[in-house]
């Protein structure tokens, strides 16, 4: 079994990548589950096709105390069988979600929610490594893999290499390890090469390029992967790629992140200054 | 410099040399042989400062200080012990603040109410929980006339808003709702909780209450608990001068007298530490002058009655001397019985906010020495207060560790030390006699002339008891 925990910038598309990704492998016969570590709870909408109701966290509130929560009660079954649970937590600006996230896998954790017979947990972790809750997934026994999603916007750069700096972290005490950046394209100038360079710079690689589509949007909107609504489409062969390469991935590293001074020689180099200055 | 002073440091150099180079340092700037006059400038310990990790501290938190210090002893107040459940349930009525009253109804001290936090508290923050407890415990108790909300840790750390969940509710229910954050994480000591309490009387009571009418007489018993009746003695003094005590900080009070001190001519004050900051604030904000004053001991209380005395007119200050002449052959008596099996008899003492200085005065009225003192929370002003007290050569310690405290016994050889219950049985296990100074190991009160004879007596039975002698001391 490899668990795998999925970072990147709020907004940036993990949610959405994960979901067409897992899909893509279950499609190929992987047994997959989605842990949904973000108190929105919308990790596994499009595998189950409605959003989760049932998240540990609210089921916990409901019953008292997690320790009178049966497993059955928070883990569903979407398409292609994927297993999914979400961790839950408060409304933003009240309580503590880091802590609901610490809650939620452990009891996952100890009641067995993985299986033997499960090839590939997913934990798609909320924006940045805030607290040390949302490092859960990283800590010692847990994921071992890591995937940043990222764009060629420069605060997304940004938080992949912050991101970097919380494995580095982990990296020296557990064994976890970054697998590639996972390019979400926003159609920036020189994104590929761009976030190549970024990849290369934190000792690692682009694992893919994943173009921008409204095909995704369109399928979202249905609350379905492209994999299951549009399986034909081009976009579809895209998140196959991606799960390809990752099942087949063995570039493991420990990142090297980079100073907030390098980041923007790389952009300068790349992105937006550029063009900038050849306008001026 | 001295000999005394000499020697004295020769043998703190001795216990702080099993430390290692850094904590050594650091320890030495807390320790020192005592010059009363103050001229030496290396006999001023560092204070109020944290604790140095590896060491055995004896210190307690915020949450100590605003609970079980200022606010818990407040009768008609119901305390909310705001989080998980610990932090309530061990340090319940530990302080043994006496009070009058019908617990449950119109009085709360031994309670012990909390919000008992859960994981899902954690999660999804607890206002919600804790305006549920406001008003079911406002329906409970209709006679509680206030309600504090004494902040936990993790209040502090998942940034619950327990002040707006006080604004609201206080409307609704019409009774004031105190939102302490005295979380414990901050601060270095208890000494934070102590200010951050002061700061909340001041901001949620404080010249709220009402008062029918004034007399130029009116003054408040500032920082007296009411351990083991502690205040109650103080304040049959204070009413025999013909001083009337409209408030009582805050051993056995209530919220109506928390609010009416602003009406008081004078505050005085006994544990200066804890409530310094409400008297400076009254005297800033409200023109009344404060004085601290010692009533541990007949010779620390006849001069003290004096000095209040001075503050008012000449009924007053013929009214002291016959408060003194009356109680004079009492204490009289009670020296010359104890005093006997006492004198000479050395004390060390280890405790908190105001009886390292305070208490020498008593122990010196039956002829004993305190040999070294210390605070687990002072700051400069305590120790500025301290130095002339004790004799030169006295060996003074700040935020003193357990091993420090054995390795001082080993050497002094005091014939008892008196610190607090965390302290307690490791001594006894050394066999040295020992008294729990921060709530008179079940007994008191020990302030005036009520506490006097019974601080005799608890010194004499625990220096000369002869249980001490049976114990099986390590050669």
């Amino acid at each position: 079994m490899r668990q795998i925990a999925i970072y990147g910038k709020g907004g940036i598309g993990k949610s959405t990548t994960t979901q067409n990704l897992v899909a893509a492998l279950a499609e190929a016969g992987h047994k997959c589950m989605i842990i949904g570590c973000d108190p929105k709870a919308d990790s596994t909408r499009l595998i189950l096709n409605r959003k989760a109701q049932n998240t540990v966290m609210d089921m916990a509130r409901e019953k008292g105390t997690v320790e009178d929560l049966e497993l059955e009660e928070v883990l569903l079954y979407g398409f292609k069988n994927i297993k999914c649970a979400e961790s839950g937590g408060p409304e933003p600006g009240v309580g503590c979600a880091g802590r609901g996230v610490i809650t939620a896998i452990n009891f996952l954790e100890e009641n067995g929610a993985y299986g033997d017979d499960t090839d590939f947990v997913f934990y798609d972790v909320l924006g940045d490594v805030v607290c040390g809750g949302f490092a859960m997934p990283i800590r010692e026994g847990k994921a071992k893999e890591i995937y940043i999603v990222t764009s060629g916007e420069m605060m997304a750069m940004y938080a992949a290499n912050n991101i970097s700096r919380g494995i580095l972290k982990y990296a020296q005490s557990g064994g976890v390890r970054l697998g590639g950046l996972i390019c979400n394209s926003r159609n920036t100038d020189k994104e590929a090469e761009l976030i190549s360079e970024l990849a290369s710079k934190l000792g690692t690689q682009m694992i893919h390029f994943v173009p921008r589509d409204n095909e995704v949007q369109r399928a979202e909107l249905r609350r379905k992967t492209v994999i299951e609504y549009a399986p034909n489409h081009v976009q579809a062969d895209q998140y196959r790629d991606l799960a390809r390469k990752i099942a087949d991935n063995k570039n493991f590293v420990i990142p090297t992140p980079i100073t907030m001074d390098e980041l923007e020689k790389l952009l300068m180099d790349y992105g937006i200054m550029e063009k900038e200055e050849a306008i001026a | 410099m001295s000999t005394k002073i000499k020697d004295t440091q020769k043998m703190i150099e001795e216990v702080l040399a099993a430390y290692p180079e850094k904590s050594k340092k650091e320890r030495a700037k807390h320790l020192a042989a005592n010059d009363p006059t103050g001229q030496c400038t290396t006999c001023q310990v560092k204070s109020n400062v944290k604790s140095r990790p590896g060491v055995m501290t004896v210190r307690g938190c915020a949450y100590a200080g605003a609970k079980g210090v200022v606010w818990g002893p407040v009768k008609d107040q119901i305390t909310i012990s705001h989080g998980p459940v610990g932090c309530g349930q061990y340090s319940w009525w530990s302080r043994r603040n006496y009070y009058n009253g019908q617990t449950g109804i119109d009085a709360f001290g031994t309670m012990h109410i909390t919000t008992d936090f859960q994981e899902k508290n954690i999660v999804y923050g607890g206002d919600k929980g804790l305006e549920a407890a406001i008003k079911e415990l406002h329906g409970l108790f209709p006679l509680g006339r206030g309600i504090g909300i004494l902040s936990e840790c993790p209040v502090g750390l998942i940034g619950d808003d327990i002040e707006a969940v006080s604004k609201r509710v206080a409307k609704e229910i019409n009774i004031p709702i105190v939102p302490v954050r005295c979380e414990g994480f901050r601060g270095v000591s208890q000494s934070l909780g102590h200010h951050i309490a002061n700061d909340t009387i001041r901001d949620y009571v404080l010249g709220k209450g009402e008062l029918k009418n004034s007399t130029p007489y009116d003054v408040n018993l500032i920082g007296d608990y009411n351990i083991g009746g502690d205040a109650w003695a103080s304040r049959k003094i204070l009413e025999e001068m013909g001083l009337r005590v409209i408030s009582q900080y805050t051993g056995d009070s209530t919220i109506n007298e928390i609010g009416i001190a602003t009406k008081a001519k004078l505050n005085i004050i006994h544990c200066y530490r804890s409530m310094n900051y409400i008297c400076r604030h009254m005297e800033e904000a409200y023109g009344i002058p404060w004085m601290e004053f010692n009533f541990f001991g007949p010779t620390k209380t006849y001069d003290s009655i004096r000095k209040i005395a001075a503050k008012f007119d000449e009924k007053i200050q013929s009214n002291a001397e016959a408060v003194i002449a009356k109680y004079k052959p009492l204490m009289d008596k009670v020296v010359e019985h104890y005093r006997p099996k006492l004198e000479g008899k050395k004390v060390m003492l280890y405790v908190g906010g105001l009886r390292p200085r305070h208490t020498i005065g008593a122990y010196e009225d039956l002829g004993m020495e305190v040999v070294a003192s210390g605070y687990e929370f002072g700051h400069v002003d305590d120790y500025k207060r301290t130095y002339p007290e004790m004799k030169e050569g006295a060996v003074i310690m700040d935020d003193a560790t357990l091993y420090e405290l054995e390795e001082f016994t080993r050497r002094l050889k005091p014939d008892m030390v008196g610190s607090g219950i965390k302290e307690k049985y490791s001594y006894h296990k050394l066999g040295v006699p020992f008294r729990q100074m921060h709530s008179w190991d079940y007994s008191g009160p020990y302030h005036g002339f009520d506490g006097f004879p019974v601080f005799a007596r608890d010194m004499d039975m625990t220096v000369n008891s002869p249980t001490w002698s049976l114990i099986r001391k390590k050669k």
